[in-house]
């Protein structure tokens, strides 16, 4: 299906949403407002939005520790993620979980994950359940280039391979894996090419490139619901930041992150949109504007709520 | 009722749940076409096509795409062919599916059964043979059963899936082939509730899985000596039933505890320690810990019989508190 100007703006909107968000996240982080880990997807921003752009409501993801793309890309709401970064009672996880584990399950978001490699075999059984209703719901799996590595990586893409599963493996390839640099932790150039061993597709796309990920995920979701079974797909790309924040990230070549910068997805969808004649400046610079609310509210509704019941540590733990 | 070996019961309450609900399935290495390492599932792929799954040898895999089934919506469940191999999946079991619920602040449910086997005495050696339950009772938002008989077996089986936290529940190599009493139909055990298999007033032996069999022969010896022993099969470690213990150790005064796993770490010093703590009045001598020594299971029928606990180590300790 052609993309059309809304869709090529929405995608605009979901981009400055996750930059926007996180840079206010980097700055509370600084301020010392959040506690925990901080994670941040900067620079990664078209691999979430091009993929989630694929799915509804209906189907599910598997996030990462590097979490906060997935979720507003598919739709979580900024107020209670951020919320959640402050550990307040109205925070998505009531303050129990934190960055590394904002879920909303009502979304399908099973959730981001404090353990690497973690939601491959866990995406794998949504991707059961899709199949099992028969519904023609899918299950995304997005994990990192060091995740890779992980046994789950094999155990997860065989099983999905030969049980035909509706899952497609998004492998955000941003070069490391904290400081241990991609051409150091493993012997292959593209990552897609271990597709190969499960007898499945595998794609390598410029993982800055939104359109060039829509339209990558686009097939490997159709193949999925139409019970071809699983795809892995490798968005090359680029953690801007450190591996967490207060990592300066001094093991990363200079010369290499000054190239990726000029790589910024952001910029090049919003010269697209105007070559296209799709929007103005001015038009883009009122969705910015939009966004920057949006956050600010969002702060101010996480700053606002009370922290949780020091009695609400016992609740949870299990269903009834 | 109806008279059916233990291995008959589980998959007697397996299959009178899936009847029930179909978003039941199993899966796992060999539960299909082969039955089962132990035989428990056999005849159920035929039964339910589509929803007893073989899983190549992929216990990370198995569990974690179990939480992820669970996660959502499906009751899966997903079977480990021994107990011993759960280090292979413990991420997915002690990061994943036990936490889900608590770190996403209530908002899931991970409503799956991790089927799987202990025990010792058949020669199996050190990694085929252990009893692992006091790691799994470690791990808060997991339930943890073991069932000792077959009315138990499959009733425990049945409130497993329909229970909507992960639940481990671990069978016993020795009690396959035990024959017994089971209710037809559906038949519920419910968690958390210890069973007294044989009452008594003198002395209260808390054990469970197949122990609570040693446990029952020791009581008819003793009781010949003029001991009368209460034994209580706890039947599920967690949720761990306080009060039948406590209740039991008001009337006796004495306290003896019986499990195959090893001494250190294992789920007894937990029961010793609920009775120190909240009934240490009602205690007349020191409680007592009849356990497997701290060495891994030896393979030698010599050795391991040495090291498993016995009907005469249970006598011998009962009668060391008179
Ligand atoms: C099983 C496990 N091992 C190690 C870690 C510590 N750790 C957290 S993130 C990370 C790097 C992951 O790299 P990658 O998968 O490429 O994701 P990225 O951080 O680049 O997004 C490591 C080693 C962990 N959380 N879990
Ligand atoms: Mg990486």
């Amino acid at each position: 299906m052609a993309l059309t100007p809304k869709d090529l703006l929405a995608f605009y909107r979901t981009m400055v949403t996750i930059r926007t968000f996180e840079t206010k996240a980097a700055e509370l982080f600084a301020a010392g407002k959040l506690p925990g880990f901080v994670h941040l997807y900067i620079g990664e921003e078209a691999a979430a939005t091009g993929v989630c752009a694929n799915l509804t409501d209906a189907d599910y993801i598997t996030s990462t520790h590097r979490g906060h793309g997935h979720l507003i890309a598919k739709g979580g709401r900024v107020d209670l993620m951020m919320a959640e970064l402050y550990g307040k009672a109205t925070g998505y996880c009531k303050g129990k979980g934190g960055s590394m584990h904002i879920a909303d399950v009502d979304l399908g978001i099973l959730g981001a994950n404090g353990i690497v490699g973690a939601g491959q075999p866990i995406a794998v059984g949504a991707a059961f359940a899709c199949k099992y209703r028969g519904n023609g719901t899918v299950a995304v799996c997005f994990f990192g280039d060091g995740a890779a590595n992980r046994g789950t990586f094999h155990e997860a893409l065989n099983l999905a391979s030969i049980w035909k599963l509706p899952v497609v493996f998004i492998c955000e390839n941003n070069m490391y894996g904290i400081s241990n640099c991609q051409r150091d932790h493993m012997n292959i150039v593209d990552i897609a090419d271990r597709a190969a061993a499960y007898g499945i597709p595998g794609a390598t796309v410029d993982g800055n490139d939104v359109v060039a990920v829509y339209e990558a995920a686009a097939e490997a979701v159709r193949r999925a619901r139409g019970g071809d079974g699983p795809s892995l797909i490798e968005c090359k790309t680029w953690r801007w930041r450190g591996h967490f924040e207060g990592d300066p990230g001094a093991y990363k070549n200079p010369d290499e992150q000054k190239a990726w910068l000029a790589k910024d997805p952001i910029p090049r969808l919003a010269q697209k949109l105007i070559d296209l004649g799709h929007a103005t400046a001015a038009d883009l610079a009122a969705i910015d504007d939009e966004v920057k609310a949006q956050v600010a509210a969002a702060v101010d509704f996480a700053e606002q709520s009370p922290d949780p019941d020091p009695a609400d540590v016992l609740t949870d733990v299990y269903a009834s | 009722m109806k008279k059916m070996t233990y291995a008959e019961a589980i998959r007697d309450g397996l299959r009178v749940e899936m009847q029930r609900d179909p978003s039941v399935y199993l899966c796992g290495e060999d539960v299909g076409k082969f039955g089962g390492c132990f035989g428990v599932t056999a005849g159920l792929v035929d039964e339910f096509p589509g929803r007893v799954l073989d899983t190549p040898i992929t216990e990370t895999a198995i569990i974690g795409s179990a939480v992820g089934a669970a996660a959502a919506g499906l009751r899966p469940v997903a079977e480990i062919m021994f107990v011993d191999f759960t280090g292979v999946c413990m991420d997915e079991l002690f990061n994943q599916a036990s936490k889900m619920r608590y770190m996403f602040g209530g908002k899931a449910k991970v409503p799956m059964v991790l089927r799987t086997i202990c025990g010792g005495g058949l020669g199996a050696a050190a990694q085929h043979s252990q009893c692992m339950e006091a790691w799994f009772a470690h791990i808060p938002g997991i339930k943890t059963v073991l069932p000792a008989t077959p009315a138990d077996a499959k009733g425990l089986m049945a409130a497993a899936i329909r229970d909507d936290n992960p639940v481990v529940y671990i069978e016993h190599k020795q009690l396959l082939g035990l024959s017994g009493d089971v209710p037809a139909g559906e038949y519920l055990v419910p968690l958390g509730q210890a069973d007294i298999k044989r009452a008594g007033g003198d002395v209260t032996i808390v054990t469970w899985s197949w122990m609570v069999h040693r446990a029952l022969a020791a009581a008819e010896a003793l009781a010949r000596e003029g001991i009368a022993a209460e034994i209580i099969d706890l039947r599920s470690v967690v949720p761990l039933d306080k009060e039948t213990i406590l209740k039991s150790v008001a009337k006796t005064n004495k306290l003896v505890i019986v499990h195959e796993a090893v001494k250190t770490g294992g789920f007894g010093g937990e029961v010793a320690a609920v009775v120190a703590e909240e009934g240490f009045d009602l205690l007349d001598t020191p409680i007592k810990r009849v356990t497997a020594p701290d060495t891994p299971v030896p393979f030698s029928a010599v050795l391991e019989k040495a090291y498993l606990p016995s009907e005469g180590k249970i006598i011998q300790a009962v009668k060391e508190l008179f």
